[in-house]
This record gives C-alpha cells, sequence and structure tokens, in this order.
C-alpha cells in the first residue's frame, strides 16, 4: 500500500444533515404507497362486505340478504352446481399435472423445455378460447359431436373440459416445483436399503410432494368456482355462482345478493389462500441448504411412460388450442372450410370493431407500467425500509390479500365503491383507468412476491453502506437496486401485461362504451352467435401475449449479456 | 488524552433477548480498538448501536463529543465495512470507492482525483474499471475499506472484515490494515471473534459476553492478566484447577499448598479455581528449589509442530489436570513418556485465582 492518504478539504466538508430530507421522503413514500393500496384493496373489499349486509336502499339488515339466498332454490342449485364441477374438475386435473410435473422433474425425458412451454401456453389464452375450442369439437357443429354420445357439450361437461385446459398449467407449475425440491440424499438413502421403487415413491415422493398437491387442489378448486368466462361461454343453462353475480349485479342491479355471492365466492379462496400459507411455512423446513438437487437416474420403462404420457397430453392441449385458431380462420364453419381472414373484420360482428383490442392493449400497458410502479417501490419499502413498521406491515398485509380475492369478487367490489354516488374517485368508473388499476390489484400478490424474492437476494447491508456514506436511499435505489432487479422488473411488467391482457372476469363488472376490452368483446360476439369471430379475438388476444412473452424472453437475454456484464466474470 | 468515542450505559433489547446491558466505554482519538466475544455476546450489536443502524434502547453515544445517541447514520460520521464487503455488484471499482463522493456534489475532476490516491492507498491502481465479482476476496475487501476511506470520516468500523477471507490472505490483510490505520491514524473499532486477530491488531481489546463488557485492556493485560475466568478462558488456553483458600495469598490444591505470591481475593475456606497458562507451566528434569513444586503423571503427550501439549495429573490432587506446553526447540526436553512421573512448578507470578 502507498505512503500517505491526504485529506482533500473540499471533499470532507461537511453537508448539511442529510438524514431529516431522507427520513421525510421515506415517510411520505411508505404513506403513498400504502394509501394506493387502502384505495384500490382494502376499501372496495370493506364496501363490498358491508353491501352484503345492506339492502338495496342501504338500510342495514342483517344476515337477511345471506338467509334470502339460502332460501332460494334456483341460487342453492347453482351453488351446488358449483362445487360439484369445481371439485370434479380438480380431480381431474391434479392426477394429469402431477403426471406431467412427474415426468418433466423425475425422468430423463427428452425435449423438457418444449414440453414445459407447451404445458405452459393455456395461460397466454383467456379462458374463454378453451371453451369456444370445445364447442367447434363437440358443440351443435362439432367435429367429433358424435363421441359425447347424444349428450350435449353445453352444460357441466362443456365447463369441465373448458376448466381442465385451462387450470392445467396452474397445477403444473405448483407441483412441478414441489416435485423439483427434492433431495438426493433422501434416494440414495432408500436404495442403499434396498427399498423397492414402489415403497420409496410412497415413503419418499408423494410425502415431499404432498404439500404442492393440496396447494394445487384448492388453487384449481378456487380458479374453477370463480371463473366466469367458461360458463358463460358453454354453461348454456347450466347456473353456476360466478353467473349468478353476473346476473345479479348487470342483469337485475340487485346489488346486495351480488354481494352476497361474492362473499361466498371468497370462502374457498381464503381458505386456499390460508392453507398455502401454513403449506408454504412447512415446505421451508423440507429442504434444508445442504441438500444435494435430486438428478432422474435412467429407467428406460419410466422414460418411455413419460414420452408416451407427455407427448399424447401436450399433443391434446395443442390441439385445443389450434382447433381455436383454425376455426377463425375458416369461412364459414362447417359448410365452407375455406381458410380467409373474414372473421377478422370484427366490424361487421360488434360495432366496436378492432377498438376492443386496442383497448385492451393500453389498459395493459398502462396496468403494467402502473403496476411495477407501485409494486417495485412497495416491495422494496416492505424489504429494504427501516422504521414506519405500521406502515410497511399495512404494506405488505394488503399485497398479499388480493391472492385471496377471486377476480369476479375484486370486479364486485370494485362497482360497489367506486360506482357508490358518496364516491369522489367515481369519475373514473368506467374509464380504462380504472380498468387497468383493477388488473394491478388483481394481480398484485404474485407480482409483490417477485420482487420481494429479488429484493431479498441483495445484500441487506448495501442500504447501511449507502446511509454511513451518507447517500440517500433513493440514490442507491437508483444506481444500485433497480439496476441488479432489472430481470424481476421485467418479469413483473410482462406478468401484469399479460394477465391484464388475458382476464374476463373482473372487467366484465367494470367497462363501459369507451372502454371495452378484447375479452369483453368475445363474450360479446360468442353471444351474439358469432362465434368464429369470438375466436377471431381470442387468437389475437393469445397471439399477443404470447409475442409480448417471446419478447420478454428475448430482451431478458439481452438484458443479461449487455446491460448486466457485471454478472459476469 | 481525548475520546474520540464513548458510549454510556447503553442498553439494547430483541424481545425478551437482552443484546447489550449498561455497556459503557471510552475510545481514544487514534486507537485500533477490538470487539472480541462468541457469536451472540454482543459485539456486532454495539457496533451498529455506534453506527447508528440499530438504534439502543437506552444510553448515549458521542462521537467526536457530540451526542450522536438520536442522529440517523448519515448524520454521524463514520465508515463501515462489513463481512460480506456489500460491494455494488453493478458499479465498478472505482464507482464503488467514489459513491458517496459524487453524492456531495463536488467537481468530477476532484472525486477522479480523490479514488485514484485511495486506489493506489489499498494498492489497487490497475483495478479501476473492474467489476466487483471479476476481484479476488482479498481485493474485494481492499475496495470496501477504500470506499469507507472516501469521505474521510473521523471513525472507522470494521464487522468482522476478514472472517470471509482464508487463512494465509487474512494474514496478508491483517498486517496492511494495522499498517494502514497506523497511517492515517483513524480511530477504528473492529468487531471480531478471532481472538488471534484481534490480539494481533488491537490497542485495547473489549472482551463481550452475554450483552455486557467483561473485560477491558491491552492484548498483553487480557491475556495475561485475565480479569475473569470467561476472559481467560476465551482468550488462549488456560488451566483451571479447584482449590480452596487457605490464607489471603496461599490455596490448597488436594494436599498441595500453593504460594499465589500475592493476595487472591477469597475469604480463607471458600472455593476458587486456579488457574495458569499452559506454557507457564515449568516442566523439570529432577526436583530442586522451584516454588510450588509438584510431581505430576504424564497422561498424553500430543504434538503440535511449535510444540509438544502434555496432559498431566499431579499426584497430590486427584482429579485434577493440568496441561504443559512445551518448545520443541529446547533440546533437553525431559523425557515425557505416557505413565511415567515427573516435577513440575507453577510460578507463582504466573497464577490467577478465580472464583468457583
Amino acid at each position: 500500500m502507498a505512503a500517505t492518504l491526504p485529506v482533500d478539504d473540499d471533499l470532507t466538508a461537511s453537508p448539511p444533515d442529510p438524514g431529516s430530507l431522507e427520513r421525510s421522503v421515506f415517510a411520505v413514500g411508505v404513506a403513498a404507497v400504502a394509501l394506493v393500496l387502502v384505495l384500490i384493496i382494502a376499501l372496495p373489499l370493506g364496501t363490498l362486505l358491508a353491501k352484503s349486509f345492506t339492502d338495496t336502499d342501504g338500510a342495514f339488515v342483517g344476515l337477511a340478504n345471506y338467509q334470502r339466498y339460502f332460501s332460494t332454490p334456483a341460487l342453492v342449485q347453482s351453488l351446488w352446481n358449483s362445487v360439484w364441477v369445481s371439485a370434479l374438475t380438480t380431480a381431474i386435473v391434479i392426477p394429469l399435472a402431477f403426471g406431467y410435473a412427474y415426468a418433466i422433474t423425475r425422468t430423463r425425458l427428452p425435449l423438457k423445455p418444449l414440453f414445459m412451454a407447451v404445458a405452459l401456453l393455456p395461460l397466454f389464452t383467456p379462458s374463454l378460447l378453451s371453451a369456444i375450442s370445445f364447442i367447434y369439437i363437440f358443440g351443435n357443429q362439432g367435429i367429433l359431436k358424435g363421441w359425447l354420445f347424444g349428450a350435449t357439450v353445453y352444460g357441466p361437461i362443456g365447463i369441465v373440459l373448458a376448466q381442465v385446459f385451462y387450470c392445467f398449467p396452474h397445477a403444473f407449475l405448483i407441483i412441478a416445483t414441489a416435485l423439483g425440491l427434492a433431495d438426493q440424499r433422501l434416494y440414495d438413502a432408500a436404495q442403499a436399503m434396498g427399498t423397492s421403487r414402489w415403497r420409496t415413491f410412497t415413503a419418499v415422493t408423494l410425502p415431499g410432494a404432498k404439500y404442492g398437491l393440496i396447494s394445487a387442489s384448492f388453487v384449481v378448486f378456487t380458479l374453477v368456482i370463480t371463473d366466469f368466462g367458461i360458463p358463460k361461454v358453454i354453461g348454456g343453462q347450466f347456473a353456476v355462482l360466478a353467473t349468478d353475480a353476473y346476473k345479479q349485479v348487470v342483469g337485475q342491479q340487485n346489488f346486495p345478493m351480488g354481494a352476497v355471492v361474492g362473499f361466498i365466492l371468497l370462502i374457498p379462496a381464503v381458505l386456499a389462500f390460508v392453507t398455502d400459507r401454513v403449506i408454504q411455512r412447512r415446505q421451508v423446513a423440507l429442504l434444508s441448504a445442504r441438500a444435494v438437487p435430486l438428478v432422474p437416474g435412467r429407467n428406460p420403462l419410466a422414460d418411455g411412460l413419460a414420452m408416451a404420457f407427455c407427448a399424447s397430453f401436450g399433443l391434446l392441449l395443442v390441439g385445443v388450442l389450434a382447433v381455436a385458431v383454425w376455426a377463425s380462420f375458416v369461412t364459414y364453419w362447417p359448410y365452407n372450410l375455406t381458410l380467409s381472414l373474414k372473421n377478422y373484420g370484427f366490424a361487421e360482428f360488434d360495432a366496436a370493431g378492432w377498438q376492443p383490442y386496442r383497448n385492451s392493449l393500453l389498459m395493459a400497458a398502462m396496468a403494467s407500467v402502473i403496476g411495477t410502479v407501485i409494486v417495485f417501490v412497495g416491495a422494496y419499502f416492505v424489504e429494504k425500509g427501516r422504521g414506519l413498521a405500521a406502515g410497511r406491515g399495512l404494506i405488505q398485509l394488503l399485497a398479499m390479500l388480493p391472492m385471496a380475492v377471486p377476480g369476479l369478487v375484486l370486479g364486485l367490489a370494485y362497482v360497489f365503491f367506486f360506482n357508490a354516488p358518496w364516491n369522489p374517485l367515481g369519475l373514473l368508473y368506467t374509464t380504462l383507468l380504472l380498468l387497468s388499476i383493477n388488473c394491478v390489484a388483481h394481480f398484485y400478490t404474485v407480482a409483490h412476491i417477485t420482487g420481494l424474492t429479488a429484493l431479498k437476494q441483495i445484500d441487506p447491508e448495501f442500504e447501511s453502506v449507502s446511509q454511513s456514506l451518507k447517500v440517500p436511499f433513493w440514490r442507491t435505489m437508483g444506481r444500485v437496486t433497480v439496476p441488479i432487479c432489472m430481470p424481476a422488473i421485467l418479469d413483473i411488467a410482462v406478468y401484469l401485461f399479460v394477465n391484464a391482457l388475458t382476464t374476463v372476469s373482473a372487467v366484465v363488472f367494470l367497462y363501459g362504451a369507451q372502454s371495452k376490452l378484447a375479452a369483453i368483446s368475445i363474450v360479446h360476439m360468442d353471444e351474439a352467435g358469432a362465434t368464429a369471430s369470438a375466436a377471431a379475438m381470442a387468437t389475437v388476444v393469445f397471439a399477443t401475449a404470447l409475442g409480448v412473452k417471446l419478447l420478454h424472453l428475448a430482451a431478458s437475454k439481452w438484458v443479461f449479456g449487455r446491460l448486466q456484464a457485471w454478472r459476469q466474470r | 488524552m481525548t475520546h474520540h468515542l464513548s458510549v454510556r450505559n447503553v442498553g439494547k433489547r430483541f424481545g425478551a433477548f437482552t443484546a447489550l446491558k449498561d455497556v459503557s466505554l471510552d475510545v481514544a482519538a487514534g486507537e485500533f480498538v477490538c470487539f472480541l466475544g462468541p457469536s451472540g455476546c454482543g459485539k456486532t450489536t454495539l457496533l451498529r448501536a455506534i453506527a447508528g443502524l440499530d438504534r439502543q434502547d437506552e444510553g448515549k453515544i458521542f462521537i467526536g463529543g457530540r451526542d450522536v445517541s438520536n442522529l440517523p447514520p448519515a448524520a454521524r460520521d463514520f465508515g463501515i465495512v462489513f463481512q460480506s464487503y456489500a460491494l455494488f455488484p453493478n458499479l465498478t471499482v472505482a464507482q464503488n470507492i467514489g459513491f458517496g463522493l459524487v453524492n456531495r456534489k463536488s467537481d468530477p475532476a476532484a472525486v477522479r482525483r480523490r479514488v485514484t490516491e485511495l486506489l493506489e492507498t489499498i494498492g489497487l491502481p490497475e483495478q479501476a474499471a473492474k467489476y466487483p465479482v471479476q476481484l479476488s476476496g482479498g481485493q474485494q475487501q481492499r475496495v470496501a475499506l477504500a470506499r469507507a476511506l472516501a469521505t474521510s470520516p473521523s471513525l472507522l468500523l470494521l464487522d468482522e472484515p476478514l472472517s470471509a477471507l482464508d487463512a494465509r490472505v487474512r494474514l496478508r490483510l491483517r498486517d496492511e490494515l494495522k499498517a494502514l490505520q497506523r497511517r492515517l491514524g483513524i480511530t477504528t473499532i473492529m468487531v471480531t471473534h478471532d481472538q488471534d486477530e484481534a490480539l494481533g491488531l488491537a490497542d485495547r481489546m473489549v472482551v463481550m459476553n452475554q450483552g455486557v463488557i467483561e473485560q477491558v485492556g491491552s492484548p498483553r493485560e487480557i491475556y495475561g492478566e485475565p480479569g475473569t475466568a470467561f476472559v481467560a478462558d476465551f482468550v488462549g488456553t488456560m488451566n483451571f484447577v479447584p482449590c480452596t483458600a487457605s490464607s489471603a495469598d496461599r490455596v490448597r490444591v488436594g494436599s498441595i499448598e500453593i504460594d499465589c505470591g500475592r493476595p487472591h481475593g477469597l475469604a480463607a475456606g471458600n472455593a476458587g479455581r486456579l488457574g495458569i497458562r499452559p506454557e507457564a507451566v515449568r516442566v523439570h528434569t529432577h526436583l530442586n528449589g522451584f516454588g510450588n513444586s509438584l510431581m505430576a503423571r504424564v497422561d498424553e503427550v500430543g504434538f503440535h509442530g511449535g510444540f509438544v501439549r502434555a496432559s498431566l495429573s499431579p499426584l497430590a490432587a486427584p482429579g485434577a489436570r493440568i496441561a504443559a506446553d512445551l518448545s520443541t526447540g529446547i533440546t533437553d526436553l525431559p523425557g515425557l513418556a505416557p505413565g511415567t512421573d515427573v516435577p513440575i512448578s507453577l510460578p507463582p507470578e504466573r497464577l490467577r485465582v478465580f472464583h468457583a
């Protein structure tokens, strides 16, 4: 080391106390994010709760609405319908997803990335798309109508088929994650003791995946029972809770009864949420830091079975998707199968024409930008902030809440809150801005967790060092934290964009003449009998969502390679 | 001597756990002080309280005569280096070092000059454009040190700065750190759990245990005259032999009377523990007039390179064990075969008596 370290006078002059300004900015920031979350999550849900205990004039009536609900046979019937359809879908999806996930995580299946991509395809479609496909396959004009032996697809059969397609990736992701957390040492130990394959499976594999299976079951049940799009399109006269809520609120303007249905829909979601929390706490303990990741061994029989299963089920998934895409290009189903772009002239079937698609793009872009900023700043305050524990705790609580609130319920809550005469924010009602805010709230939790996870991986002492160097937190955030978190920030933005683009259930209550979205236009065109155009719009949405995701993958590669050269040794 | 840092009656609790209890300490300007103790003893908590990163629950802290007890870290005047270094991975070495300078709206040329100067000080003038991930652990540690020194703070805080390095690099950096601190004359506090590090670096050591300061003193004092059995046991190795006070300056071990050379503070008849460092135990070839002589059986002899350690059982005190270190440089090592009896003596000036 060199000789001396002279003190440079113009650099050591002490600046005026930088701490007080920094603390004020921090306090204002935390208060602002907390206020936004209260406005977009807590207050709407509170209004929904209050609504279910009042009559149409707003007078408090206690549990009268609930009493009336349970004494109306038609409504109770749809509750029962919802429950058994959801249970049946869950019973079908979980074994399928387990088999697929097992093949990908525990065998030497070739082309794993391809099979992964195929399993996730439905995530990029509006849920309506699978329903439209099954109409083309088994509906009145369906290509395979005979396969149902006279039974109609417009009802529970169609709902279950379409839901299986739509829910599969959600269940697959959860179970694959659980199966991926395996410790090779347990399997080595079992083998060393001469344990049979079957016993190893039941004694090691299943218990390890147990929590994932439970969690996935709840998630699927909740997705099905709260989904609006599929029963609307393919449910026929088969009434379920979600369509009831829509009829009560939009059809009969019976807000209190809509609120009651909303609250009943909240029950399975809250149960799923609580179970998931409990499970995650246990799952952590399952895998110690010293665990050795499992590397599947060669097993020709298992590998062959895995290949056969994944190939056939993957083909089914792609096939269902392909039918809707193909049908959207068919001139006149089923009489003139020549391909044309006729169905893409939306103006012919819906006065709004292509406008809903442009609205959807704008709305999704706004949700993506607004949401990413709020989510990341909120996550930053929660993870990196010091002090103001109450404010930061409130942000964390409200950020985790939307996970337990189905889109349909949140949509209802928004109607009640933003459409209330006393609410000055009412001027936002039916605007694209409110629709995008609703999407931010709806998908907040996953985005928040993504941000938190990225922030947790950063050395907690960065903030301490900055403080010792008298650098305000926003400068460290801008120059260090945000650049390091760029991949996660991109993930959040794309996640919000894709979901805002494909969602139906929340926004169906909130759009206005000027802010109709592509997903709603699909419902309308289908209702008007223009199924092919509905399929065409669904195809456009699917292509856009998939395109954005592919762009994201390319951009991530570029960000990692060029902008983040500091990651490479 | 002026005190650059004063800690007055500082306490800190985390829930039901008391991390610091009524801690007071003065550090002179230019002094190098090490906080030493086992994990969980409160040494890092004390450092973070001084920095203002985790505010104390009670008590006061003064830096440079100014009461900073309630000021945020940015309003105190210190530089800090963490065990993880906390270098910003997306900034170059030069940007890391200049991070705290750019903020002060100073002229960019002055910042560059200062960064160059610091890079030379830490001996890495060629590494300015590299990213932290491209540096070795020792180089990263030096960059973190330069960043902490960049704003010329009056106090340097080091939180286990060497413990992430491998042994050889650690030794070299220890010497460099000491030399740099001497040259700059900057008041420095280092937290460590490594006694060798503390003994080798510190002007004064602060030995902590369970939230309180056990003893403060120079490395020689801490090692040679440990104030408590904990300090004696934690710093270096100490033989503890149960004893009973027989007079003001004598104790009895088994059937032997031991002369402690000075009053030991135990009332006659009370039980205590007699302490002696293994290297202070003398092993002789034959009994002669040494004070505190006794016969002991050799149980075991362990080879440790520069010395051998003999486990001994005094014949007149059944159950007592004494370890003796003997330099292998001594050619006339007595015949230390296990099972043989050898005469040993315990020099009075090297004996300490602790409460039982």
